[in-house]
């Protein structure tokens, strides 16, 4: 193994001058003893996928199974062709595409788990958007998956990306942290920006709890799925503007590790807590289950 | 050790949603019942316990365990249309839900016949898309996807495990974790091989002719994906 750290798989790329996502890809070759040529090619594959969900969840009329979720992307989008939005037109483009894939997931279509099926929208929102404004080839965003995938695995094994193990923290905010230094990378910053990225974003959702009402992934998941989108722009934009994180990414890490364990079961996918025992959660929990 | 080695256990796996222990791990369950099954089941009970009990219709649990059983791969599109797909083929499903305590919060019981033919199997998606099989026909035992592995059915009679390694051990084929049970002393038994290698299909056909061994499945980790 290269990297077991952020640490560490900054110090690579720089040493050897190259982007963090290089690393991964060495890493992987590695580990797995497939060439180069292989590992793109399913990557690609991954990222078909991806565009795929984001057409469709922008195009369909979506509507889940349990009937409670579909169709928020599409206003969203709408929303911003009017160019009324607050936020602009990239950061609203970015939550739109990350809902879209959230829909579709919810109502049984074709997505990837990134790291989660929960949050498979953040990182393709990000990189697609990002991606259209910055006007990046599609090696470039196959190269952002490996980017986000880089930051995914020292999160999954020095912390967790499972709602059960780590709340929300460590799916939707794990999403987050790998988008952030996915979009870093594609706006031509360096690896110590894209950890600082990554640290910046985990600092902001250390705590967020996994209380999913009727125990499916639609409500709040979906609407965090966008949230998450924009939480990874503007920790990007922070990180490219040249702040940086007091705290190192990977104490971030450990404490996000130590934040999710802290986290009581109840909070943790068994929709015991939290919005889940909410008032109206119960009424919907007894009208879909 | 790490707990993931690969990017792409991280970005990926491709899969139909909305989750990965309720929708992906069950395709998963469904497909390798019927592959232990070793054909198309013509009527198929599934009983569904704990959180799959619970949560199966907005995970859409039901309609990942019947694409599995039509051979449907946990990333195929038509798992969604997989109960309209039984019902055309003439596949009778009859699916239930126990509040009976298990091991696993999501279980799934199925039990498949053809032609008087019935096999029984209870499947567990621990999550991340996993899933494993533990039980097959009352034997108790522990076969997860992803994985090479080998049954061997086989009356219990000494010999029979060397005969079944031998064989392995001539064509270059290396057990890396097995586990052996019976019903009861001399009766039917059950050997489950987890193996580095695949396991072609000439071999299971000698595997076959061995004394005392009544059926062989095989699982490669590559097919139905």
């Amino acid at each position: 193994m290269q990297f077991t750290t952020i640490e560490q798989l900054v110090a690579s790329a720089e040493t050897k001058k190259v982007k963090i996502s290089d690393i991964m890809i060495e890493q992987e070759m590695e580990t797995s003893g497939q060439d180069k040529d292989t590992l793109y090619e399913n990557m690609f594959k991954h990222l078909k996928v991806m565009e795929q969900a984001v057409e469709r969840g922008l195009k369909e009329d979506l509507k889940s199974r349990s009937g409670l979720v579909g169709g928020d992307a599409r206003l969203l989008s709408q929303y911003n062709q009017s160019n009324r939005s607050l936020a602009g037109n990239l950061i609203i483009q970015a939550m739109s595409m990350a809902m879209a894939t959230a829909e579709v997931n919810a109502c049984m279509g074709a997505v990837v788990a990134t790291p989660t099926a929960g949050s498979c929208g953040v990182v393709p929102g990000c990189i697609f958007a990002a991606g259209s404004h910055l006007k990046a080839s599609r090696k470039d965003l196959v190269d952002a998956l490996f980017a986000a995938g880089a930051v995914g695995l020292v999160i999954a094994n020095n912390a967790s990306i499972a709602g059960a193990a780590g709340g929300c923290q460590a799916e939707i905010g794990s999403a987050s942290a790998m988008a952030a230094a996915a979009v870093v990378q594609l706006a031509g910053g360096t690896p110590r920006q894209c950890a600082n990225a990554v640290a910046i974003v985990l600092k902001s959702v250390l705590g967020l709890v996994c209380d999913p009402v009727a125990g499916l992934v639609e409500i709040p998941c979906i609407k965090r799925n966008a949230t998450g989108a924009s939480l990874a722009i503007v920790s990007a934009d922070m990180a490219l503007a040249g702040i940086e994180s007091a705290i190192p990414c990977d104490e971030v890490i450990d404490a996000m590790y130590r934040v999710g364990r802290s986290i009581p079961v109840t909070l943790r996918e068994t929709s015991m807590g939290g919005l889940a025992t909410t008032e109206t959660a119960k009424k919907i929990e007894k009208k879909v289950l | 050790m790490s707990k993931y080695s690969s990017v792409f256990d991280i970005v990926g796996p491709s899969m139909i949603g909305p989750s990965s222990s309720h929708t992906a791990g069950a395709a998963k369950i469904g497909l390798m019942a019927r592959n232990i099954f070793n054909a198309q089941p013509q009527n198929v009970q599934i009983i569904l316990y704990g959180s799959f009990a619970k949560t199966y219709k907005g995970h859409g649990t039901d309609l990942a365990l019947i694409g599995g059983l039509l051979g449907y791969s946990a990333d195929d599109r038509r798992i969604v249309n997989s109960a309209q797909d039984a019902l055309r083929l003439g596949i009778n499903i009859n699916l239930t839900t126990s509040d009976e305590e298990t091991d696993h919060p999501n279980t799934a019981k199925i039990i498949m016949n053809r032609d008087n033919r019935t096999f029984e199997i209870v499947g567990i998606s621990p999550g991340g898309g996993r899933a494993e099989i533990v039980e097959i026909n009352g034997f108790k035992v522990k076969a997860a996807a992803d994985n090479n592995f080998l049954l061997v059915f086989h009356h219990d009679r000494y010999g029979v495990i060397a005969a079944v390694a031998n064989l392995l051990a001539s064509h270059g084929i290396n057990i890396g974790h097995m586990e052996v049970a019976r019903k009861s002393k001399g009766a039917e038994a059950l050997m489950v091989i987890q193996t580095d290698q695949q396991v072609p299909d000439d071999i299971t056909i000698e595997l076959k002719e061995l004394a005392h061994v009544t059926g062989i499945v095989a699982f490669n980790k590559n097919s139905g994906r």
